[in-house]
């Protein structure tokens, strides 16, 4: 019995290696389909509405792919996955890309061999806690019980942060976002800590979100964006110039509304670069040359997926903040389409 | 002339490998035997080289280096300064503290409602039934998250004991019953107290010196001295005397309210209790069903063979049946351990931190050594597993049928 299962787990990973050689962009093609690794639930980033449909801001990335790649936003498979179960579903090939507000760190990228492409949220960890706990810092939180969501970077940052303030905690380790959102609700945990953006996401949820506060302390960096495998360059330069678009568009002025009229042509050679009127970048990534036209048709640019899903006017709330155009104050740089 | 030869001095002969019956099964599982080793060999290759193909090289060096997570349950000092390998046997600690705990208390429900099982009293033996269809027909991570959130939600939150007029208070000013789990008191051990220890132990000791006497002298004479009250003076007066006389050298440190938390005391987390309970009622109606099978086993000539003697149903129960039905009962009995100690890895359904949650958790996720982690995890399993069974087939060997 044992020796089978050590076998079968060996059977696995080969059959996975497999799997995972041959070009991305060519195994997405022919399927027809794009697999797209996202959020098992986080409202406004990855959830399935009423209609079974997944929207958000790291579904609108994907959309975005399988537009430019397959030309249809819809052909989109989306696998629900942990942050346990992420990074292993896509070294073994389970999926193509995975959007799912992870973190840019260098282990990831370096030592687990992924490539992240890019940024598509500038976040930080930040504390939410009952109102009624009257705490308004973080560095009050000496003694208190912290849910947390297990095999994250949040995980480690709450160590540090805790050891370099040297105050003590209980760390309640959680699987999913809900389980740690029931768990606070329950009070069971004094407060939750995670992404900034996931807290404000969560507190748009509750049934009375001015009873919660988020703490004003934000304890680290975290650059969430999406990424692809190593080793195959063609394909991670697909998915990071798609996100470029979606950037460029919004700096080009180019919207959902606006994109079929400017792919006539127009007298900024910029865009016609990205519509693909002239340059033939397209062709260059193996692609369509109304690439990017067809993703920012689906979906719109930068700024139109942000107000949607997560910006003010949205139950979310989040300002644009480090999140806006450099141009404006923010970090968002696309490099030159050329 | 010789009629009469003897038969010719047979030497081995290479064919003889294939046309004698002797050596003709060798010759098959030899054969065998490479194929199967081949195979093995060719999965394992496969393997590796695929993941070399990836770039995933096995290495264990993630071990050595510090964790950078925080562990709530700490058997061992422990800190996020700590090694990957410290974390693990942190975890190790605390899978085997939810095992023993679970198969202890897995034993005595299980023997309990085992034996009332078949009680005569209607009421008694139905619900018995009830109880083991309905924990043994429910899987048992269903249970575990049925527990802690039955826990989480019907108990106070620690808030709900502060206040001048707190909606919730302590049992006994001692023990504190809230939704982040129960806290009791700690004994604290002052100068002095390993004498208190010392004695109790002796007593104990004394106690089982006892009783061996006052059987003996039973099987020997006839002569039956009271077993129960001179057992429990033995075991606890000398213990109390002595505690007193160096001036109660044990004390308590009780739980109190402080900031978020209580503090002091010993917390039984939420997620251990409902692991604890879960593992263990579930675990503990297939031991029901183990232990009747093991009565049942017995034949009804002996219960009425006994009664004739004029023994008593609790005396039958316990010197009749019971020791003769556990050479049926003790075999099955070890693979429910096996199985409750290895489904103590669904700890990380309530956040529990065993061996799963950290080597196989969090340290997995951080350092993404996937195989090697799973590879330990494995390992670790399987010592444990076959640990427990070699110590229950001691057991086993001691108590089943002497046959001479």
């Amino acid at each position: 019995m044992k020796k089978s299962m050590l076998l079968g787990a060996l059977t696995v990973a080969g059959l996975a290696a497999g799997a995972a050689s041959a070009s991305t962009l060519e195994d997405v093609k022919a399927r027809g389909e794009l697999n797209c690794g996202v959020n098992t639930g986080l409202v406004g980033f990855a959830a399935p509405d009423a209609n079974n449909n997944w929207q958000g801001f790291d579904i609108d990335i994907c959309r975005a792919v399988a537009a430019a790649v397959l030309g249809d936003p819809d052909a989109v498979k989306y696998v629900p996955l942990t942050g346990k179960t992420r990074f292993t579903a896509l070294a073994a090939g389970e999926i193509d890309m995975l959007s799912r507000n992870t973190t840019w760190t260098f282990s990831r990228d370096v030592d687990l061999k992924f490539e992240f492409v890019g940024v598509n949220y500038y976040d930080g960890q930040g504390f939410i806690a009952p109102r009624e706990l009257g705490v308004t810092s973080a560095k009050d939180l000496d003694g208190a019980t912290v849910c947390i969501q297990t095999g994250t970077t949040t995980e480690l940052n709450l160590a540090d942060f805790f050891r370099s303030n040297s105050i003590s905690y209980e760390p309640v380790p959680i699987e999913t976002n809900a389980e740690a959102l029931q768990q606070l609700l329950a009070g069971a945990c004094d407060v939750y800590t995670t992404d900034a953006s996931g807290l404000a996401a969560s507190r748009a949820t509750f049934e009375n979100p001015g009873d919660w506060v988020i703490l004003p302390e934000i304890i680290s960096k975290e650059p969430l964006g999406p990424l692809v495998r190593h080793g195959d360059n063609d394909w991670g330069d697909i998915v990071r110039w798609t996100l470029n678009a979606l950037v460029a568009a919004e700096e080009l002025g180019v919207t959902s509304a606006n994109v079929a009229e400017l792919s006539n042509g127009t007298d900024n050679p910029e865009v016609n670069r990205l519509l693909g009127t002239e340059g033939g970048l397209g062709e260059m990534l193996g692609l369509d040359a109304d690439w990017a036209a067809n993703a920012l048709a689906v979906t719109g640019n930068y700024g139109e997926i942000f107000e949607r899903h997560i910006g003010e006017n949205t139950p979310i709330g989040l300002a644009r903040g480090l999140n806006a155009q450099w141009t404006e104050g923010g970090l968002l740089y696309a490099p030159p389409f050329r | 002339m010789t009629t009469l030869t003897d038969p010719p001095q047979e030497s081995f002969r290479l064919s003889m490998l294939l046309n004698d019956t002797r050596y003709r099964s060798y010759t098959f599982q030899f054969i065998a035997l490479i194929c199967l080793v081949g195979f093995i060999g060719w999965l394992v290759s496969n393997a590796a080289q695929n993941l070399e193909d990836l770039g995933q090289d096995i290495s264990y060096q993630f071990l050595g280096e510090s964790s950078g997570y925080d562990i709530n349950q700490r058997p061992i000092a422990y800190d996020s300064q700590s090694t990957h390998m410290r974390a693990a046997i942190v975890g190790v600690l605390n899978t085997l503290i939810v095992a023993v705990l679970g198969c202890v208390t897995a034993t005595i429900l299980g023997v309990v409602a085992g034996v009332l099982r078949l009680s005569n009293n209607w009421i008694v033996s139905k619900l018995m039934a009830v109880y083991v269809e309905a924990f043994r027909n429910v899987p048992v991570l269903i249970w575990i998250l049925i527990i802690f959130f039955i826990m989480t939600a019907s108990l106070p939150g620690p808030s709900a004991f502060r206040g001048d007029d707190p909606s919730a208070s302590m049992v006994l000013d001692a023990f504190a019953f809230t939704n982040r789990g129960v806290y009791v008191p700690k004994p604290l051990w002052l100068d002095g107290s390993m004498i208190v220890v010392i004695t109790f132990l002796l007593s104990i000791v004394a106690m089982f010196a006892y009783r061996r006497y006052a059987t003996k002298l039973l099987f020997d004479t006839g002569r039956l001295l009271p077993m129960f009250w001179p057992s429990v003076g033995i075991l606890f007066l000398p213990t109390l005397i002595m505690f007193f006389l160096l001036g109660r050298p044990i004390g308590l440190e009780y739980p109190e309210l402080r900031g978020f938390n209580f503090q002091g005391g010993i917390q039984v987390r939420g997620s251990l209790i409902a692991l604890w309970f879960a593992l263990a009622i579930y675990t503990g109606a297939f031991i029901a069903e183990n232990v009747r099978a093991g009565i049942q086993a017995i034949s009804k000539g002996q219960t009425e063979a006994a009664a004739s003697l004029g023994l008593r149903p609790n005396r039958i129960m316990n010197l009749v049946i019971l020791p003769q039905a556990l050479r049926v009962i003790i075999p099955p009995l070890i693979s429910q351990y096996l199985n409750l100690t290895k489904n103590s890895s669904l700890a990380i359904a309530v956040g529990y931190m065993d061996v799963t949650g950290t080597l196989g958790g969090i340290t997995l996720n951080q350092t993404g050594r996937a195989i090697e982690a799973i590879l330990l995890l494995m390992l670790f399993y399987l010592t444990i597993s076959l640990a427990i069974s070699a110590v229950m087939n001691v057991y086993n060997n001691a108590v089943k049928l002497k046959e001479r």
